[in-house]
């Protein structure tokens, strides 16, 4: 079965592409990819109380979903949401293992309500003041693709409510890093409404066997394999080109999650 | 939407293993809490543990999952002829064919956290018999359920706090109802670890004895753990009896992290998109499971959202007191509390509540008791706002 949508808008924050349009021509290329570590802007939509309580996941997921949202010309109020991450926020997790570790066991309020999956969504809703639900899932490398498809099937339920898809990952400290060795932060968002009512490129998508495709760029394959959220990279780099074509992207085992571009 | 036949569901929690032993806990009002001990929590307060996870042993070509939140899923899978029920459903759609979507908030964390105490002295690093994709992380229990029940369909976590598992049944249906799959196991898993003992803690949300939601002297939440697995698929049209998910509804409280909105708002919200998506009117509601978690402030916005919803007419009550609140997995152990009250025909007793608090208004139900009831609501909220309400209805009474 083959959900469709369009995309209004994309957001992207990673390592030697600091936003999608700054990104566009490596992705497509055009130029060569140069990487650089992460730089994770400061997220102003938020009050200031929660700013300062943000982790690193919430302030990259923000970025890359207001990005996307000022791209596709939307209000962020108006837009349902589904994020998608392999893990929650690596640092936060850390701390709170550290403590219950210690004599102390003393984990402070913010650090446990910053646990939770859904953090960057939550802060997401407060920054916006968007109502409507918001998914937070999670599957291991093929989160990304897993986030994808739950978009979509809330637009093909919904066509009337545009979805924002926020996928994002941040690196765990040591000891857990050695476990889970996601080398620095990507995130990438895409306002996505339904085919029928929408603006911009058209993707069909629909699982079926096979294997993911690789990044013609040895830089970019390397960032697709070392970090989740650029699972996304394959789907990214034809929406850069702005040509139609195909690619499959990581799913879970002996599965792909095939999506066909139109412009 | 289209109502989804639940056709096989099963439940372990502090109050017992499998429906039955539910079943007669519910009618009874028996109580699955316990004063807290936990592993080595030094808190004061109660908690729901499942039976016997300690003697749980995974199959062997999955023991790499081993951990405590795996051990309840194995419990879960395995009992009520769930597993069997999976099976068959795998003959008639292919094992492709059917998702599997699982709440759980926490996942195998207190791996993690016992790990933490093993680092080796010269470098911290982690012991090498942990595996952290397998227990730690938030995929592992879905993934575990997947691979358990052989299935080759999509497949996620869903973690939103305490509404996950709820939620986990929205994300199933739009999948379903899509033509993606013709099938999806449900489920919803969350185990006792020393994060959200003490993270509620730090929140002062612990109560210091079994909670008493809706009572004027209610003093928060007392943890429990659950695994609970539905099987949902398209209702049959020779379906003559059964319980069904008649409508699913959404909504983000876009206020505070960990504090529900005063009014209400988003539960409301949610409340009325799930009577929406299911084509009924508030009248239509015999009975509403609450979230109703026995802290000051989730049980008076709640209350605010109900009597806006439904005036005082709805009977409600929370059965928390009983269970423990399973956080991720709360959504699953209410609906099948929603199933049983459908099945066996009557709306379980409020337990742990003494005097009504005088500043709610719902049509709260300390005594519960044999009536028919066709269709019931079950709230589930989280953190970050996070909201869901379900309907769950008897299939014979599908217009």
């Amino acid at each position: 079965m083959t959900l469709g949508a369009r995309i209004e808008g994309i957001g992207l924050v990673g390592p030697g592409l600091a936003s999608w349009s700054a990104a566009r021509d490596a992705l497509a290329g055009r130029i060569a990819y140069e990487r650089a570590s992460t730089v994770v802007p400061a997220p102003r939509a938020l009050p200031s109380t929660e700013r300062r309580r943000a982790g690193l996941s919430v302030k990259l997921a923000l970025a890359a979903g207001l990005e996307a949202v000022t791209n596709a010309k939307r209000e962020a109020a108006t837009l349902a949401a589904v994020f998608a991450s392999s893990s929650g926020d690596g640092e936060n997790c850390h701390a709170i293992c550290e403590v219950l570790a210690s004599e102390e066991r003393e984990i402070s309020p913010t650090r446990f309500h910053n646990s939770v999956h859904n953090a960057p969504a939550g802060y997401w809703s407060i920054a916006t003041g968007a109502t409507a639900s918001i998914d937070s899932v999670a599957a291991f490398d093929a989160s990304f693709a897993a986030g994808l498809l739950e978009a979509l099937a809330r637009l093909a339920a919904d066509p009337a409510t545009p979805v924002i898809l926020v996928a994002y990952d941040v690196p765990y400290p040591e000891p857990l890093h050695a476990t889970r060795p996601v080398p620095d932060a990507f995130a990438v968002a895409m306002v996505l409404s339904s085919a029928a009512h929408g603006a911009g490129p058209s993707i069909a998508a629909r699982l079926a066997p096979g294997k993911a495709q690789a990044m013609r760029d040895a830089g970019l394959e390397r960032l697709r394999r070392e970090i989740p959220a650029a699972r996304a990279l394959p789907l990214l780099g034809i929406l850069a080109r702005g040509e139609p074509e195909s690619t499959a992207l990581e799913y879970l085992d002996g599965l792909a999650l095939r999506v066909q571009v139109a412009t | 939407m289209r109502p989804l036949l639940i056709s096989a569901a099963t439940l372990a929690s502090s109050l017992g293993l499998g429906l039955e032993a539910t079943r007669a806990a519910l009618a009874s009002g028996a109580s699955g809490l316990v004063p807290c001990r936990f592993e080595t929590a030094a808190l004061d307060t109660w908690v729901g543990e499942i039976r016997g996870l300690d003697e749980v042993a995974l199959p062997a070509s999955l023991a790499a999952f081993d951990c405590r939140n795996n051990r309840a899923a194995e419990v879960g899978l395995s009992q009520d002829g769930f597993a069997d029920a999976v099976r068959e459903a795998v003959e008639r759609h292919g094992a492709a064919r059917i998702g599997a979507f699982i709440g759980t908030s926490t996942a195998g964390i207190l791996q993690t956290e016992l790990a933490y105490r093993r680092r080796a002295a010269s470098d911290g690093a982690l012991p090498a018999d942990f595996d952290y994709r397998r227990t730690h992380n938030t995929f592992s229990v879905a993934e575990y359920a997947r691979a358990r029940l052989g299935l080759a369909g999509p497949c996620a976590a869903i973690s939103t706090a305490c509404s996950s598992s709820a939620k986990a049944f929205a994300s199933a249906a739009r999948l379903i109802e899509a033509g993606v799959v013709d099938a999806a196991v449900v489920g919803g898993v969350d185990t006792l670890c020393l994060t959200t003992l003490y993270g509620f803690g730090s929140l002062d949300l612990l109560s210091t004895s079994p909670c008493r939601p809706y009572d004027e002297e209610r003093d928060g939440i007392s943890i429990g753990e659950a695994a609970a697995f539905f099987l949902l698929e398209r209702v049959p049209a020779n379906a003559r009896t059964g319980v069904a998910l008649l409508g699913t509804g959404e909504s983000s409280d876009a206020w505070h992290m960990s504090a529900p909105h005063p009014e209400g708002r988003g539960a409301r919200m949610a409340m009325e998109a799930a009577l929406h998506a299911a084509s009924l009117a508030p009248e239509a509601i015999d009975y509403v499971n609450l979230h109703g978690t026995g802290t000051q402030s989730n049980d008076a916005s709640e209350d605010r959202a109900i009597t806006a919803l439904f005036g005082d007419r709805v009977a409600c009550n929370s059965t928390k007191a009983m269970t423990g609140h399973a956080l991720g997995a709360a959504g699953g152990v209410e609906a099948v509390v929603a199933l049983v009250a459908i099945r066996e025909e009557f709306v379980p007793p409020g337990v742990g509540t003494r005097r009504i608090d005088p500043a709610l208004h719902a049509r709260y139900e300390i005594a519960g008791g044999p009536r028919r009831v066709d269709r019931v609501m079950s709230n589930s909220f989280g953190f970050g706002g996070s909201n869901c309400s379900l309907v769950f209805g008897r299939v014979e009474s599908l217009a």
